[in-house]
């Protein structure tokens, strides 16, 4: 088997043995207040993270080129409050733009 | 379920396709990172959860082993057996419909229930499964045609791809992103991922970051 089919196989048993595991524990557990707080800011952090990796990384190095443009208009476009395909879609045009420039 | 009220309706309906398109840039993105068509479509139908979905195809796509693709995407899927923990006593499923409500239990169809409950116990239940299945729908249709699309226009560069998957991503966490504790962890996550790039191999700066979520939350405001 490949390792892409091992990656969507395997992500997809854990994604739902996660979920599963959520409906199945009995309430008492996980109420700890740190707990809560911890897990609502892993999303965050991982996130975030993943964002700044494909923005100015690729296979490994630092590389600053027309994705770093492109998640810029869209970091302006969300504090204007715009929806979220305007955000996204500015994002791909600029980026789009100064790729083919 | 019995007669749903109209504002839980159009809430459900409304998440459900705003999302659901966003699938197109999922089923791009999977392309863009060497997954097959099929490969695509299973993520969707199978781990049904955008942020895991990305965080495979993303850590793979950039070179990453499948363990630390599977690995991250995992991390990610954490929230969704809290969200599970708090959906369990509202729904009160057991046997097949709870693997059904399982599979459904995303940040959608939990946000939406939630949102529901003003409106009483069956409102809620109704916000869930409407939008735990109006999601998978239009996530599932919409990949497809994310991915179709994708092989028919070639190198996803020319097209804003390359920036268009991290906007999508900053799109999603940035409502989280209020105070300016979530902001200084958020740039702090970012800053030592980047850092972390070039030294650990693919994946791993970001599973790293969860270890600062633990630190800022351990000693945050009670």
């Amino acid at each position: 088997m490949s390792a892409l089919w091992i990656g969507v196989l395997g992500t997809s048993a854990i994604a739902f043995a996660l979920k599963y595991t959520g409906h199945s524990i009995p309430e008492k557990y996980l109420t700890n207040p740190r707990m809560l707080r911890i897990n609502t800011l892993i999303p965050i952090a991982l996130l975030s993270a993943l964002v700044g990796v494909q923005t100015i990384t690729e296979k490994g190095k630092w590389v600053i080129d027309q994705r770093l443009a492109g998640v810029a208009v869209a970091l302006i476009a969300l504090s204007l409050k715009a929806p979220y395909f305007v955000v996204v879609i500015s994002a791909a045009i600029t980026s789009a733009v100064l790729y083919r420039l | 379920m019995s007669r749903v009220n109209r504002a839980t309706a159009t809430q459900s309906l409304s998440v459900s396709f705003t999302v659901g398109l966003y699938g197109t840039a999922f089923g791009a993105a999977s392309i863009a990172a060497g997954f097959s068509i099929p490969q695509t479509c299973l993520l969707s139908l199978l781990t049904f959860s955008g942020a895991s979905q990305f965080a495979v195809v993303g850590v793979m796509g950039a070179g990453g082993s499948a363990l630390s693709g599977i690995a991250t995407a995992s991390l990610l899927g954490i929230r969704n057996g809290l969200y599970g923990l708090r959906m369990a006593p509202i729904l009160q499923v057991r046997g097949l419909k709870r693997i059904v409500a399982a599979q459904v239990t995303i940040d959608e169809s939990t946000g939406v229930s939630i949102g529901q409950e003003d409106l009483g116990i069956d409102a809620m239940k109704d916000g869930f499964w409407l939008t735990g299945f109006g999601v998978y729908l239009f996530w599932n249709f919409f990949t497809l045609l994310g991915a179709l699309g994708a092989q028919a226009m070639g190198n996803p560069s020319a097209w804003g791809l390359d920036a268009a998957v991290p906007a999508a991503f900053l799109g999603l966490v940035w409502p989280r992103l209020l105070g300016k504790f979530e902001r200084v962890l958020a740039a702090s996550a970012v800053v030592l991922a980047i850092a972390l790039s070039p030294v650990i191999s693919a994946g791993l700066p970001i599973i790293a970051t969860a270890l600062l979520a633990v630190a800022f939350g351990w000693k945050a405001r009670a």
